[in-house]
């Protein structure tokens, strides 16, 4: 793990989870494995603190437990999942994207089952239907079966799947352990288990119930018919799911709608088919993805045969052709696009710091592999002094690569040819570092801001409640601007462009993830072929 | 190599021409310190995303952070004592306790050395409030009948062991709404200080509250 990866993890466990899980995952990542008195002893903390933050961990998927280096008698060891951490970026991009498929009941479902990390079927429908029922007007009330309907749906699409159940109960018993313990290095994967996504039988029948405030507040956890079947989201699906976005948005920027019209057509009859990590969807001949189309967009079929020529010949290489049957055999290229996406971010990264000359060397070097100085500067038509400028701030950047081919044996600076490359996947993992690096000042930013301004935060909470409670008691409007005015005009000048400030960071952070999640996909799609 | 050192003295090891450099041209200079930490930005960085779903996620960022702060998965560090034992203590918000954890996961899911007591769902003082107004209703009406008089200051009296038994309760109990506590005991700090003053229980019979005021100044 990176200094900026640790940093990172550190900073999101401490938004969501506080600074005691904070400190014990940090230390956990550094360590690698520990066991958990291993890791009490030396984050000085109480063992129960230790405990606790360990069971918040698991609970979230966050952290894996197994047997040790001692086998399944000795104790058990425990290691942190960054990637998980990660995701806890993305949290609002997954509600989004459930809320777009599958509306409001959807977004709540998925948003119940990210915060509580896994939950069984019966819990989340119950929740989920009282918070609906809560948004309704008096009167009306949510029945259970729709929540059940789009829960299901969602499990059929494969957004949520069941738990990996453990192989033994997950017991560090020194007495008799029937199985032995998954070992720590190789999880059971979710998709191993053939119940994966197979809805439980229970019978929910009701509605949701409308929280008075007289009643306690959480609703307890009742025993349902499917106590021990715990869901998860699957995180892997979404991820394949914004992947297909972002490959028809970027058809649609180059070529036009239509053609990611048809894109869009193909990536979803191939949604099933595919494994995730193919470098190509499944070959659809012509005339399926003509049935398939659908009718709304009015694409005739000779018009049809001509976008997929075009895409074809595109130079980003999106769609191939494998072959004349049945009106010629098309695919998706998928690790293409991606590594083509993922050029098209480097580039537009290197012109917007460092100008559009610079990311014509930069675009130059990409595709003509090895130059030397003096051919950089005459297929890029910038005059000398200035390439030579460029290059080198790209170089102490360490966007650009010197490669040495000597003549003589002896290296001799005289007798080698210096070429300058651009190497793309290295460039990824750096950029990828950068984006690490950028979360967590973004981060940090945030809470020094509101650090700074944390007088002034309780005091306008404080005023808000108080004018919520005397609206509730139906109080005069003289009160409520007397109680307005409390803060002083200046005040809420700082008030607003704290909020503003604050907004903006936030709505880097996302706009920052997004550029994380085409990197990282761009490099586990090299990986996966290697 | 050693074999050039008698001749051109000023040749550089590297091929001067390729790198574009004249004979006479001094080389730049180099860097002595540390890059700055904000380096001065040549081109301005391009404007965020806008747009509703932007705007939607934004929401849902916020809220999400705002609402994880609530849920029992934050683990808060006990304040570490301060080296005075102050007032306030009193009525802070009850520490969190150590031994046990405020949501029942799943034990069958955990390793076995992870299992703590889990704590039972606070009651929001409903309980307590129910038994405590019949008891006081009794009181009151006992009061007002004996003594006349003195009605307020019985009152006064009374609901300051109302409060003694309240805070009997609290320590059995989980949680107390801890402002309640504190409007009453505002309440009861004028007169705490009169009734500990006067605190022999006789009838302090025809002084009117001026003078109690008085007797305290």
């Amino acid at each position: 793990m990176t200094t900026q990866e640790v940093r990172l993890c550190g900073l999101l466990l401490q938004e969501h989870f506080g600074n005691v899980v904070e400190k014990v995952g940090t230390h956990l990542i550094r360590s690698g494995v520990l066991t958990l008195r291993a890791l009490a002893h030396e984050t000085k903390l109480p063992l129960d603190l230790v405990k606790k933050s360990l069971c918040v961990l698991v609970q979230h998927g966050m952290c894996t437990f197994g047997a040790g280096r001692r086998g399944p008698a000795g104790p058990v060891e425990y290691r942190i999942n960054c990637e998980h951490v990660f995701h806890m970026l993305r949290y609002p991009r997954y509600i989004y994207t459930a809320k777009s498929l599958y509306g409001d009941t959807g977004e709540l479902i998925v948003e119940e089952i990210l915060q509580r990390g896994h939950m069984t079927m019966s819990s989340t429908v119950k929740t989920v239907a009282d918070r609906l029922t809560h948004n309704m007007p008096e009167g009306q009330s949510m029945d259970y079966s729709e929540v059940v309907s789009v829960f299901s749906q969602l499990v059929e699409t494969h957004f949520l799947q069941r738990c990996p159940p453990l192989a033994s109960a997950g017991s560090s018993s020194s007495g008799a352990v029937d199985t032995p313990l998954p070992v720590a290095t190789q999880p059971t994967e979710p998709e191993s288990h053939p119940d994966c996504y197979k809805l439980p039988y229970i019978n929910l029948t009701g509605q949701g119930k409308r929280r008075r405030s007289s009643e306690d507040g959480e609703a307890d956890q009742c025993c349902g018919d499917d106590d021990g079947i715990y869901w998860q989201v699957n995180f892997q699906r979404f991820h394949l799911h914004f992947r297909d976005q972002a490959i028809i948005s970027a058809v649609s920027c180059k070529l036009d709608q239509s053609s990611s019209e048809i894109v869009r057509t193909m990536l979803r009859m191939s949604e099933v088919t595919t494994p995730a990590h193919a470098a190509f969807t499944q070959a659809l001949s012509a005339n399926e993805i003509f049935r398939a189309l659908l009718s709304s967009y009015n694409i005739a079929r000779p018009i049809l045969d001509q976008y997929l020529s075009l895409l074809v010949d595109d130079p980003m290489e999106f769609v191939g052709k494998t072959g004349d049957s049945g009106g010629g055999m098309y695919v998706v290229n998928l690790h293409r696009a991606l590594a083509n996406l993922a050029r098209a971010t480097l580039e537009s990264v290197v012109q917007e710091r460092f100008g559009s000359r610079s990311a014509r060397i930069f675009r130059l070097l990409l595709r003509k592999r090895h130059l030397e100085q003096k051919q950089v500067e005459d297929f890029a038509m910038i005059p000398a002094k200035e390439a030579k400028d460029m290059l080198y701030k790209l170089l102490s950047e360490n966007l650009v690569q010197l490669q040495e081919i000597p003549k003589t044996p002896d290296y001799a600076p005289s007798r080698t040819f210096y070429l300058y490359t651009v190497n793309q996947l290295p460039t990824a993992r750096l950029l990828l570092q950068h984006c690490y690096k950028t979360v967590g000042n973004l981060i940090e930013r945030r809470l020094y801001e509101t650090k700074e301004n944390k007088r002034l935060l309780e005091k306008s909470q404080r005023i808000e409640a108080i004018l919520a409670s005397l609206q509730a008691t139906g109080a005069e409007a003289a009160q409520l601007t007397e109680v307005e005015e409390m803060i002083t005009v200046p005040e809420r000048q700082q008030l607003e462009s704290l909020r503003h400030h604050i907004n903006k960071l936030d709505s880097s952070e996302n706009q920052v993830d997004e550029t994380i999640f085409l990197l990282k996909s761009y490099i586990n799609s090299t990986q996966a072929s290697l | 190599m050693a074999g050039n050192r008698g001749r051109g003295r000023s040749q550089f090891t590297f091929n001067v021409d390729t790198l574009r450099f004249g004979r006479g041209d001094s080389l730049p200079t180099s860097a002595h310190t540390p890059s700055p930490l904000f380096p001065p930005m040549q081109f301005r960085p391009v404007p965020l995303h806008t747009g509703e779903e932007v705007d939607y996620m934004l929401a849902l960022k916020q809220e999400l952070r705002a609402s994880s702060k609530n849920l029992p998965f934050h683990i808060k560090a006990a304040r570490t004592k301060t080296d005075v034992a102050r007032y306030s203590d009193k009525y802070q918000n009850g520490e969190p306790k150590y031994n046990c954890i405020e949501w029942s996961p799943d034990w069958s899911r955990m390793p076995k050395e992870l299992c703590i007591k889990v704590q039972k769902t606070r009651k929001t003082g409903a309980k307590p409030q129910l038994t405590q107004k019949p008891k006081v209703a009794a009181r009151k009406e006992e009061v007002l009948q004996k003594l006349e008089t003195l009605e307020k200051r019985e009152q006064e009296q009374h609901s300051e062991e109302e409060e003694d038994e309240e805070k009997k309760k609290q320590n059995e109990e989980e949680e107390e709404e801890p402002d309640e506590d504190y409007d009453e005991e505002e309440l009861e700090d004028e007169t705490d200080y009169i009734i500990s003053y006067f605190d022999n229980g006789e009838d302090f019979g025809a002084d009117s509250d001026d003078n109690m005021d008085e007797a305290v100044c």
